[in-house]
């Protein structure tokens, strides 16, 4: 594996006037109840320890309170660490000048924000432009910038309109074209679409997923909603009360819950959209390809698309293709199975 | 024999006080009593103000010593207050007297233009503006062109001067905490002190002939709200912009002219409003000290009872009061309307 484009390791944040001091109890196991009691202070978050490659989008997920939010601020330096490290790309962003951090936080990394946070006095171009033109470029060059990244999200036409004339997803598409017109290789996504409508939602998750296929940018992105990190999520980090329950490839975590807690939370997903016939399939281990398959199907299909495939016939076998190679076969009865959460099933879905 | 003799002694401070022997009377009840020939006999339990406890007590102050002292004091700090105060403050009076004089220079066919233009160009508001030509013109009718004109020269410069002091100061109390807490209290106390009691000191330290004194007493009381509404409207930006505009690198000078002044704007003229009506408040009060303009009128008004004279000149005031405010609040909801249009 590559060197991560982000590291974060040890670190820690505690809110309050002595977060030094208390610092010594969290690291010997205190927990966010008693320290609140005992001392005071707020944990926010305790030894996080998560690696961001770069290309992919790692989702942070986890409920109010978490210290999501907290955590992604503290890679450009929004909120200060009580203690650890954050390496970005290669550099450690807590010696950083002032100005030193300005300029990372110009050429590095763009951030979209869940309210928008767009300047309600300038139009939407200018609002696009913006990240240029703090760098000092010339408003021609940030005009065009800016427009070209406003008809890549989908909104030419609407550059001289100001942002309170625009609806919730139009502006967070502004929010979004102002992230990449900083042309930054790191996008921080603070709860980008929690505050839009669920249908806008979905097509905004679409959009992001079609200009990551493109432009490849390390995103991570943080969210309450966990159909929605495992819709984006290349590497899902899974938040609770500040520490890091899980981490890992979402359909393994899906799959293998190491905890009650995230048990609770993949119980309610429809895991038939989720999943994908590569997490499930049994590998080809040198054997023959069987000879009673009803047909091929590609290892990134949706297991609800081979439901509707086989007429939700259990007794059907497919072939799973990977490009032209074959690598595996996936039996419909073992689909069934996996579609079934641990907890429900007890020990009945994994025997095999 | 005074009550709190026994205080004295009780306390071991009979010596220190010295024999009261001076019988000179202190107030006319004892200059009374003593023509009377008996003790003046006070309330049962006098209330221990200094004059009282002087009774029982030499070395203990009388009342007038405090106002003296006062007095004294400041005619000790004078001369040096003047030599600093004087020349910093020698450019008021030039710019108070070039506005008189220009607006009085210039003629009324090319000034009442110039001022509905104004109007026009600030508000963009047809009511407006047809409203302030015809007050002026009923002005000019009735006489008092001139002096309105005055009193809108002073108007002109304090104010002025009150925004170019009073929002780099708001700006730095948003910017500080600690100098916002310090700085209030003075705001307070500007703002609640009669208005007579501080040109007191000013007519001490100033000539009454120098156009300075009203001009500092004016923007002393003027400048108030433009300072507090510029720190509050800073303050009150929206925090998640705030946090937008350091996510994307800008330093603190980009963040003031970009985004905090910008969003600030409303409430910023909010309080230039509030300073042009408040100099226009105490330009009135200013004549008494010099200040030219409608104010002199409402004083004869009063001085001579004068019910006419006073009068008209009153409601002189209002019509300009309402000019300024209407205008300055058309071009308030000018810049409100740039910010959020639907």
């Amino acid at each position: 594996m590559t060197q991560p484009l982000v590291r974060l390791s040890g670190l820690y944040k505690i809110f309050g006037a002595r977060d030094k001091d208390v610092l010594h109890h969290v690291q010997d196991g205190m927990g966010k109840e008693e320290l609140l009691a005992q001392h005071g202070h707020v944990l926010g978050l305790n030894n996080i320890n998560v690696d961001m490659q770069a290309g992919e989008i790692t989702v942070v997920m986890g409920l109010s309170g978490s210290g999501k939010s907290t955590l992604i601020r503290h890679l450009n330096r929004l909120i200060e660490p009580t203690a650890g490290e954050i390496i970005v790309q290669g550099e450690d962003v807590m010696q950083l000048s002032e100005d030193g951090l300005r300029h990372a936080r110009q050429e590095k990394m763009s951030m979209v924000f869940q309210k928008f946070a767009l300047l309600p006095h300038k139009t939407v171009l200018k609002n696009a432009g913006m990240p240029l033109s703090v760098r000092g470029e010339d408003e021609v060059t940030c005009d065009r910038e800016a427009a070209k990244w406003l008809d890549r999200v989908g909104l030419s036409g609407f550059e001289n309109h100001y942002p309170a004339q625009l609806s919730g997803g139009m502006q967070q598409r502004v929010g979004i074209a102002r992230a990449l017109t900083a042309n930054t290789p790191i996008m921080l996504m603070d709860e980008a679409f929690s505050a839009l409508d669920p249908l806008i939602r979905t097509d905004m998750q679409d959009l992001l997923l079609e200009l990551q296929k493109e432009l490849h940018k390390t995103i991570i992105f943080i969210t309450h909603d966990l159909d929605e990190a495992l819709k984006l999520a290349d590497h899902l980090v899974i938040l609770k009360d500040g520490f890091v329950v899980q981490q890992g490839e979402p359909q393994h975590i899906l799959l293998n819950p190491g905890d009650p807690y995230i048990e609770d939370f993949v119980s309610d997903i429809n895991r038939a959209r989720v999943l994908r016939v590569r997490s499930i399939m049994t590998p080809l281990g040198g054997d023959k390809v069987p000879a009673d398959a009803h047909g091929e199907v590609d290892v990134n299909d949706t297991l609800e698309s081979m439901i509707a495939r086989s007429g939700g016939d259990t007794s059907h076998a497919y072939i799973v293709k990977d490009g032209e190679q074959t690598v595996g076969t996936l039996d419909m009865t073992e689909l069934v199975r996996a579609l079934v959460p641990r907890v429900a099933s007890e020990a009945g879905a994994r025997q095999s | 024999m005074a009550f709190y003799d026994k205080l004295f002694s009780a306390l071991g401070l009979s010596e220190w006080c010295g024999t009261s022997d001076d019988k000179a009377p202190l107030s006319l009840a004892d200059l009374a009593a003593q023509a009377g020939g008996e003790e003046a006999s006070g309330p049962l339990m006098p209330i221990p103000s200094f004059d009282n406890l002087h009774e029982s007590c030499n070395r203990i102050w009388q009342s007038r010593d405090v106002t003296n002292g006062i007095e004294e004091g400041f005619l000790a700090a004078k001369p040096a207050l003047k030599t600093v105060l004087d020349p910093i403050t020698q450019p008021l009076s030039w710019m108070l007297d070039g506005a008189l004089w220009l607006f009085e220079a210039m003629p009324w066919f090319i000034m009442v233009p110039l001022l509905v233009a104004i109007s026009w160009y600030a508000s963009r508001s047809r009511p407006v503006t047809i409203f302030v030509a015809v007050s002026i013109m009923l002005l000019a009718l009735v006489d008092h062109y001139d002096v309105a004109m005055q009193t809108l020269s002073i108007i002109f410069v304090c104010t002025t001067i009150s925004v170019l002091f009073g929002v780099p100061i708001g700006i730095a109390m948003s910017k500080s905490d600690r100098l916002q807490k310090s700085v209030v209290p003075l705001l307070d106390l500007l703002q609640t002190l009669p208005t007579f009691v501080y040109l007191i000191p000013l007519i001490f330290l100033f000539s009454v002939t120098e156009s300075k004194l009203y001009g500092i007493a004016i923007i002393l009381y003027a400048i108030v709200p433009v300072i507090r509404l510029t720190d509050l409207g800073i303050r009150l930006v929206d925090q998640d912009v705030i946090e937008a505009a350091n996510a994307f690198g800008m330093n603190d000078r980009q963040k003031l002219v970009r985004v905090q002044l910008p969003l600030a704007l409303p409430n910023i003229m909010a309080g230039i409003n509030q300073t042009i009506m408040m100099s226009l408040a105490m330009v009135v009060i200013a004549s008494l000290v010099s200040a030219p303009g409608l104010g002199v009128n409402v004083l004869r008004g009063i001085r001579n009872l004068e019910l006419g004279v006073g009068i008209v000149a009153g409601i002189g005031i209002v019509l300009l009061a309402v000019i300024l405010d209407r205008v300055s609040k058309a071009a308030l909801t000018r810049v409100d309307k740039t910010q959020v249009k639907h």
